[in-house]
């Protein structure tokens, strides 16, 4: 069963990395090569040489950007195959489909959307210098590992919540630590850099939200893909649960 | 016709055990670990290539999936 299950989250994932790509290529390159553009024309105007590149842009913005995608895509679908095989019949969700796009939305928002919130994507150019990279690297992976932990702790509560609280009661309980362990966590975290003087707001605007619609792809197709895999190959065990 | 949702709905009991699950879950987070770090960081003092082709291959995926780059 498991095999069975990483199979398939591996194939959707290569699905899911391949659409991520078609998103990325639309709709975020144009902005991203505005971005190199302005980066250019201030190297230039400071009398920088230019960079010697090791990898043309024209393979940087295709095979690059689909293989960046493509191995995230199925290690991503990989893991959520995992993932979605433990939490089958242990959330308390009823149905594949609703359990892996539940499931995909978690992850989106675990290693997304909430973590962007505080460091969201940034366009070349945006994002201090190279010599900050380690520690904002560091403080992207830190701020996803404190979501994760604090999703983890909400559902928890919730679940011993609902046996004490009505249901709506006990989600507003948990989603209110959720956020609260997400502010403080955020209050604590140094800022993130912020764009140079100068640097068009509508392409920063327009990359990230691109950003954000390149991984809400991804974590939509992995989510709703699966549920309809998953689904196909579970036994309809549930036949005699109600009658 | 009701039957037919009702058995779609309906909660089931888990379908692994945590056992069964464990070997898989150790390999795939190693694998998504080393996917991560070369597709997101690959640079300055996290770089065991050293060359940086990696990095630029992947320059644009590292930007629009959101992870810090230069």
């Amino acid at each position: 069963m498991v095999r069975a299950l990483l199979v398939r989250g591996m194939l959707v994932g290569l699905a899911a990395g391949v659409l991520a790509f078609a998103f990325a290529f639309v709709f975020g390159e144009p902005q991203l090569q505005a971005a190199i553009e302005f980066e250019d024309l201030r190297a230039a105007g400071a009398g920088e040489p230019g960079q010697a590149e090791p990898i043309g842009r024209s393979a940087q913005r295709t095979i690059g950007l689909l293989t960046g995608t493509v191995a995230l895509g199925v290690a991503f679908g990989g893991l959520f195959a995992l993932g979605f095989a433990y939490a089958y019949g242990r959330i308390g969700l009823p149905g594949a489909r609703l359990t892996a796009a539940c499931l995909a939305l978690a992850a989106f928002a675990t290693i997304t959307l909430v973590p962007f919130t505080k460091y969201p994507a940034n366009p070349p150019a945006v994002g201090g210098g190279g010599e900050s990279i380690d520690q904002r690297t560091l403080l992207a992976f830190a701020m996803i590992a404190i979501t994760a932990c604090a999703l983890v702790a909400a559902v928890r509560l919730h679940m011993q919540l609902t046996r004490r609280l009505r249901a709506w009661d006990a989600a507003l309980v948990a989603t209110g630590v959720f956020v609260a362990v997400i502010v403080v966590a955020q209050l604590i975290l140094p800022a993130g850099d912020e764009a140079p003087p100068g640097f068009p707001a509508d392409v920063l605007y327009h990359f990230r939200l691109a950003s954000l619609g390149t991984s809400a792809t991804l974590w939509l197709t992995i989510g709703l893909g699966f549920g309809v895999a998953a689904e196909r190959l579970l036994p309809p065990r549930a036949r005699h649960a109600r009658g | 016709m009701s039957e037919v949702l009702v058995e779609r709905e309906a909660v089931v009991g888990p379908i692994v055990s945590p056992g069964e699950l464990l070997p898989y879950a150790v390999f795939a987070g190693v694998l998504l670990s080393v996917v991560v770090y070369f597709v997101g960081a690959e640079a300055g003092a996290m770089s065991v290539l050293g060359s940086g082709a990696v990095h630029e291959f992947v320059h644009d995926a590292r930007h629009l999936l959101g992870f810090p780059c230069h």
